[in-house]
């Protein structure tokens, strides 16, 4: 704002023009990777026969549910510029006491009601250790939970995966209605909770609003330390109900499930458009994101590309997310420079 | 006379740590006149607006409204006694629209059975009263839709200080509020702080800015290390004594 002064008025016809142009490519940027996604399923009907098959689709579905779910609550958790590395091990973590809590019980409800609440206590300890202990991110307790989660299921597990899920959660983790896998139906249920949660409710602008500006949400009188814990436990909640659907698909515990979710769901995140810098994007860009790495997955083995060139090929694709970001950042701050120089 | 004074300090005094940031600082706002609140960088001019506003407490002294002796603990507390602040930063939720910023953490929202955060905003109310007092108050913004990340500096600046004047009841607080902005863009604020001194509020004015002083405000307080030093009516006449009782020479 300071620099509007030295913008003369003679420009201001250019300038006119140069904030559509701006505008323009704000847009592009907002509808980017949808338009990525139409692209790609283009480009890899016409590379491989197999992409565009009903089994396929059913499948690039089914294997894109966790990421999703995970995805979202990730999504909750970076909104307010945090990040949840723990979610692997506490999907991991979840799986293994839901396979221990059957073998003891046989019990179905008992199953996902614990995977469900030890997602969330992990969450739980994760906001509450963040924001009681003053951390100045969540970086570190998470990366800690992490740890412990996968150790906790480690031990529990005696290293090993725990086979045996009951039929209802076989059911929701690989079963299919009308050739659509289970596991959609509950990504769609749980993205619609969360869209009508963030976009209709109080806490849902609360959440923008500590993620846009945190000092401010204190002086606003917003109850900043409840949403942010708040966040956090969704995000282990999803977790848990991320491991309700990999128990079910593999029919089995296993601490080490889980793996790199954290890449995958916090690539989605970003990757589906959602912004690092807090505060901005919807439940829809971890679903994009989700599908999108869903589907570089699926081709990538489709065309016989190995699994460490995936690795890679996740990798610049979030890069060159992240800088769609700052582009973005930096063209908003053209366009407010511009209508300044404008007014003066 | 007095029933006019709205807010009232006195003997306040406030520490951090070894620092005495305020020091036995008495005052009184009027309704319906602008008291600008002078000083040297560290004076203990935001100090003083935060104690008022509730960002920090005051360790000795008292702060009454409307003559009810009233202890100000939270921001939350500030603004449900009527006390709206500008602050120097803005306070603006740049990833949010003009109407969403109005009612950070005050939306209208129901059914009121539901706890709060899960109640169901009002948005087209909240979008309806929004319009209205930036129509009231002559504010032009590129579009009401757009977020405040993309809107000048003397835009933000006005949602800022309107989002203060839809709240404000009683006292309105302003810490340097053209501090950053060009010729233009501060006369449209000045303009906007003279609507809320029409409007009954009792206004405190922080800027360095003497011209805006003489202009707007009744009575000017100055502060110097943490101490009041000085009251007069600011004039034409008597800028000069001003600045010097601000730094002391
Ligand atoms: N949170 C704090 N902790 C410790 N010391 C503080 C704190 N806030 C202010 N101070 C000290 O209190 C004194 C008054 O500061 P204050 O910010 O109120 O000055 P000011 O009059 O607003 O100055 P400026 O014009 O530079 O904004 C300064 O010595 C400052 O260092
Ligand atoms: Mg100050």
């Amino acid at each position: 704002m300071t620099s509007t002064e030295e913008i003369k008025p003679a420009k201001a016809a250019r300038n006119r023009e140069s904030t559509g142009a701006l505008s323009l490519w704000l847009n592009l940027l907002s509808v980017g990777p949808i338009a990525i996604l139409v692209v790609l399923f283009v480009l890899l009907s016409l590379a491989s026969p197999h992409f565009l098959t009903p089994r396929n689709l059913s499948n690039i579905l089914a294997q894109t549910a966790v990421i999703a779910i995970v995805a979202m609550g990730q999504h909750l958790v970076i909104l307010t510029r945090g990040i949840d590395l723990s979610v692997g091990s506490n999907l991991a973590l979840a799986t293994v006491t839901g396979a221990l809590v059957y073998q003891a019980t046989g019990s179905t409800i008992l199953t996902i009601l614990t995977m469900l609440a030890s997602g969330a206590a992990v969450g739980a300890i994760n906001g509450m250790v963040y924001v009681f202990g003053r951390l100045p991110h969540p970086f570190v307790i998470t990366l800690a939970t992490l740890s412990i989660a996968k150790g906790t299921a480690l031990e529990l597990a005696d290293g090993r995966a725990i086979p045996g899920m009951p039929d209802a959660i076989r059911f929701l983790g690989g079963g299919a209605v009308l050739g659509i896998p289970a596991s959609f139906f509950v990504v769609a249920g749980v993205a619609l909770l969360l869209i009508v949660m963030a976009r209709t409710m109080v806490w849902g602008r609360w959440i923008y609003a500590v993620g846009g500006r945190p000092e401010a949400a204190v002086r606003m009188g917003i109850p900043t330390r409840a949403v942010l814990i708040s966040t956090y436990v969704i995000a282990g909640l999803c977790a848990g109900i991320g491991a309700v659907l990999l128990a079910g698909r593999t029919d089995a515990g296993s601490p080490l499930f889980g793996n790199l979710l954290e890449l995958d769901t916090i690539a989605a995140v970003i990757i589906g458009g959602a912004s690092f810098l807090g505060g901005r994007g919807h439940i829809g860009h971890a679903l994009i994101g989700a599908v999108m790495i869903g589907v570089i997955r699926n081709a990538l083995n489709l065309l016989n590309v190995d699994i460490f060139f995936q690795l890679i090929a996740i990798g610049i694709v979030i890069v060159l997310a992240v800088e769609a970001d700052v582009l973005r950042t930096y063209l908003e701050g053209r366009v407010r420079t511009l209508r300044a120089a404008r007014l003066q | 006379m007095n029933s006019d004074i709205v807010l009232s300090i006195t003997n306040a005094t406030k520490r951090f740590g070894p620092v005495l940031a305020l020091n036995d600082i008495s005052l009184q706002a009027r309704r319906g006149e602008v008291l600008a609140l002078l000083g040297d960088n560290g004076a203990g001019k935001s100090t003083l607006i935060k104690c008022i506003s509730g960002v920090h407490q005051i360790d000795e002294g008292q702060i009454t409204i409307d003559g009810i002796a009233t202890s100000i603990r939270s921001p939350v507390d500030a603004r449900a006694a009527g006390i709206e602040t500008v602050y120097q930063d803005l306070a603006l939720f740049d990833n949010l629209t003009p109407a969403q910023n109005f009612y950070a953490g005050r939306e209208i929202a129901g059914p009121s059975w539901l706890p709060l955060g899960l109640r169901f905003l009002n948005s087209r109310r909240m979008e309806a009263e929004t319009a209205r007092v930036l129509d009231r108050l002559k504010v032009i913004l590129p579009s009401k839709e757009a977020t405040v990340a993309l809107m000048s500096g003397g835009q933000r600046q006005a949602v800022a200080v309107a989002r203060a004047s839809v709240f404000a009841r009683k006292v309105v607080i302003l810490d340097e509020p053209t501090a950053a902005l060009g010729l233009r863009e501060a006369r449209k604020v000045l303009d906007l702080v003279a609507q809320l001194r029409a409007e009954g509020n009792a206004v405190i004015l922080i800027t360095h800015n003497m011209e805006h002083v003489t202009e707007l405000a009744s009575r000017a307080i100055v502060l110097r290390q943490g101490r009041k030093v000085g009251e007069i009516i600011p004039s034409k006449t008597n800028q000069q004594e001003l600045v010097s009782m601000i730094v002391g020479a």
